[in-house]
């Protein structure tokens, strides 16, 4: 293999990558304050990339992109506020069979209001045919625009956890629950929150995906399905995980076009998830342990 | 205050009586099943539509032969077991003449039994060779053939020398039976299959195998051959890596929405379709120009959207079938069928119909016109 072609798959396989790993982060928010998986979260992403292209007829790409983000994170709010938060004690399967609710409910309502047709945000540089060359390999420049925006997400999102209040008593509501309100949070206050974000999180990614993959009201699933596959692949509840099982999904598939027919390419990432799962039922980065503290 | 309350409902049910169409009117029955949502809706949702428009037309004139037009239209959302199903309510409960659709090759073989069983006229907007070749004697199909969209973009690869192909197709019925007909007809204009590949209809990038094909150095032509977005994102994926192969697609591409979707990738690309595309371009007394520039002009109208050749193919099925009611002279499913094989020499939107015993697609190559894509807009190849 030339080494013009191994950068070509290695990019192509960052960019599924980084993609995978942002759905696979917001699973994981919500996963740490709840302990349930939020099946509509490929629907966040769907959503910040649909209204973003709405609001471009209003206003600057910048503008309708931030715009979409607060308007998204205002639907997970209210998702949360409405749907989840008043119930008392709900056991696992059922928020879990009202997340999956939501995420049909919402791509419903996207059916209506934008129609069954692809869209797509413009390119952020250049057009479609606009092309850079990095190491003989060439590619969009909004792969980098992905990748970036991708990394600089998981690297503010670190900080968040590490560095601010707010982000602490997340964890402190992810680590004990009891505990956590024998200090004085409010745990329901930060399930919110963390709808809130992982809605931020997919809208944004929504956004920067939207000119290489399209957007379309039923994206959601395919991409729920690989993000849940790179979460339990990273151990659930692992941020760091996620990102490093994300590209490492992503370039297995890029590369495995060059061995297998490209038919293949999800039969792959499904056999790896269930090697995983026989051998090592915590995901590569996750630990047993950590995993038997959660009330799961 | 019992009185009262059975007056009310004695009244509202006379007035309901007389609301109701009289019972002897006989509305003629046609059912459709289209992918109207879901990933096929590029198919469906013009499709539809065209329907919709055109019986309300038609029963504006009085129906066809005096009798009003009943569309009962099912939205499979591309799923083969609900347009099953759907095949069987139609034919066993609603009693239709004839069912249209439907959209997409998969779901038509499905269903091509459950027609010949029920002995219902099945008019698919689905383009699959297979459709009608063996023909089962209920079955027709409007779209043009496969194998005649294969010939029509190998002569244009002679002409320009190109003998190396990659083949990319997409994973639904119309991209299998593109494959099988791409790599059947090759030999015989001495083309060469140096890649074949086939990409997921809900595929959302593919560089890396445009970065496969790309490094096969023999590679001198691309056939990308789908009826689903993934193909336009095909066609970006192969400029964004700086490679202008001349790129070859299917008349699974007339849809200006995948022109929308691949922007300035779409520019040059090279593919047999309707003519309805360029219907104003046609030259004068050109027998379908007319209805033609009446169908596309009613439709953007109608619904303010770009008229796409998937559209004219539910077109064309609901013309043969008011010809066939008209030919048959009565709604007996068996004399229909009859009359459509009859045929002959029918304009309509995707080509002239003629249907015989043996061809139950009633096209020829002609039906083709090479097009490709300048500005955003299709335009007749080779370009002006």
């Amino acid at each position: 293999m030339s080494t013009e072609l191994f950068v070509q798959y290695l990019f192509a396989g960052i960019t599924y990558g980084s993609i995978y790993a942002i759905v696979a982060i917001g699973f994981n928010i919500i996963y740490n304050t709840t302990g349930i998986i939020n099946f509509a979260q490929g629907e966040f992403v769907m959503l910040g990339g649909m209204i973003a292209i709405t609001l471009l007829s209003f206003m600057p790409l910048p503008a309708a992109i931030a715009l979409a983000v607060i308007i998204t994170m205002i639907i997970g709010a209210l998702i949360e506020i409405i749907f989840i938060r008043w119930l008392k004690n709900p056991s696992v399967l059922r928020m879990i069979i009202i997340t999956i609710g939501l995420s049909i409910l919402t791509r419903e309502a996207a059916v209506h209001i934008w129609g069954e047709n692809i869209r797509a945000l413009p390119y952020f540089v250049g057009n479609e045919i606009t092309t850079i060359g990095i190491m003989g390999a060439r590619i969009s420049p909004q792969v980098l625009w992905v990748v970036g925006v991708c990394g600089v997400m998981v690297a503010v999102l670190h900080l968040f956890f590490r560095a601010t209040s707010v982000g602490r008593e997340m964890r402190a509501c992810a680590a004990n629950r009891l505990a956590t309100i024998l200090c004085g949070i409010n745990p329901r206050n930060m399930v919110t929150f963390s709808f809130v974000l992982s809605a931020g999180m997919g809208a944004l990614a929504g956004c920067v995906m939207s000119p290489i993959t399209y957007s379309q009201y039923d994206m959601g699933t395919g991409l729920a399905i690989k993000g849940f596959t790179v979460a339990i692949l990273g151990g659930l509840g692992n941020s760091g995980g996620a990102v490093a099982a994300g590209l490492l999904l992503g370039v297995i598939e890029a590369f495995s076009v060059s061995v297998v027919p490209l038919a293949f390419q999800d039969a792959i990432a499904i056999a790896i998830l269930l090697l995983i799962l026989f051998v090592k039922p915590h995901g590569i980065f996750g630990s047993g342990e950590a995993a038997r503290l959660k009330a799961f | 205050m019992k009185g009262i309350v059975s007056k009310v409902v004695m009244g509202a049910a006379a007035l309901g009586l007389m609301l109701a169409p009289p019972a002897w009117a006989e509305n003629i029955k046609v059912g459709a099943i289209l992918a109207v949502t879901g990933p096929m809706s590029f198919l469906g949702g013009p499709e539809a539509r065209t329907l919709e428009m055109l019986v309300a037309e038609t029963n504006a004139r009085g129906g066809i032969d005096g009798k009003p037009v009943e569309l009962i239209l099912k939205d499979s959302t591309g799923n083969p077991e609900k347009a099953v199903s759907f095949a069987k309510q139609l034919i066993e409960e609603d009693k239709v003449v004839a069912i249209i659709g439907p959209s997409s090759s998969g779901e038509t073989m499905q269903i091509k039994k459950i027609a010949e069983d029920g002995k219902t006229p099945l008019l698919s907007c689905a383009a699959a060779e297979v459709i009608v070749d063996p023909v089962a004697s209920y079955v027709f199909k409007t779209p043009q053939k496969d194998s005649d969209a294969v010939r029509s973009i190998y002569q244009e690869m002679k002409k320009l020398g190109l003998t190396n192909m990659a083949v990319l197709v997409d994973n639904t019925g119309f991209g299998k039976a593109g494959q099988e007909q791409l790599v059947k007809i090759a030999p015989e204009f001495n083309i060469k299959v140096v890649e074949n590949e086939v990409y997921d209809k809900a595929a959302n990038d593919l560089s890396a195998v445009v970065a496969k094909i790309k490094a096969n150095k023999e590679v001198q032509a691309v056939v990308n051959w789908s009826v689903v977005p993934a193909q336009s994102i095909v066609a970006k994926n192969i400029r964004q890596m700086g490679w202008d192969v001349p790129i070859f697609q299917s008349h699974g591409f007339g849809n200006i929405k995948f022109v929308e979707a691949a922007g300035a990738a779409a520019d040059g690309i090279i593919f047999p379709a309707s003519r309805l595309l360029i219907a104003s371009d046609l030259p004068d007394g050109h027998p379908q120009k007319a209805l033609l520039v009446k169908y596309k002009k009613d439709y953007e109208d109608k619904y303010k959207e770009n008229v796409s050749a998937f559209g004219g193919y539910a077109y064309d099925a609901f013309i043969i079938f008011e010809a066939a009611v008209k030919k048959a002279g009565s709604l007996d499913r068996d004399k229909v069928r009859a009359a459509i094989e009859q045929l002959k020499g029918l304009p309509s939107a995707t080509g002239i119909f003629t249907f015989s015993e043996k061809d139950h697609n009633g096209l020829t190559i002609d039906a083709f016109q090479m097009m490709t894509v300048k500005g955003g807009k299709f335009v007749a190849y080779p370009a002006k």
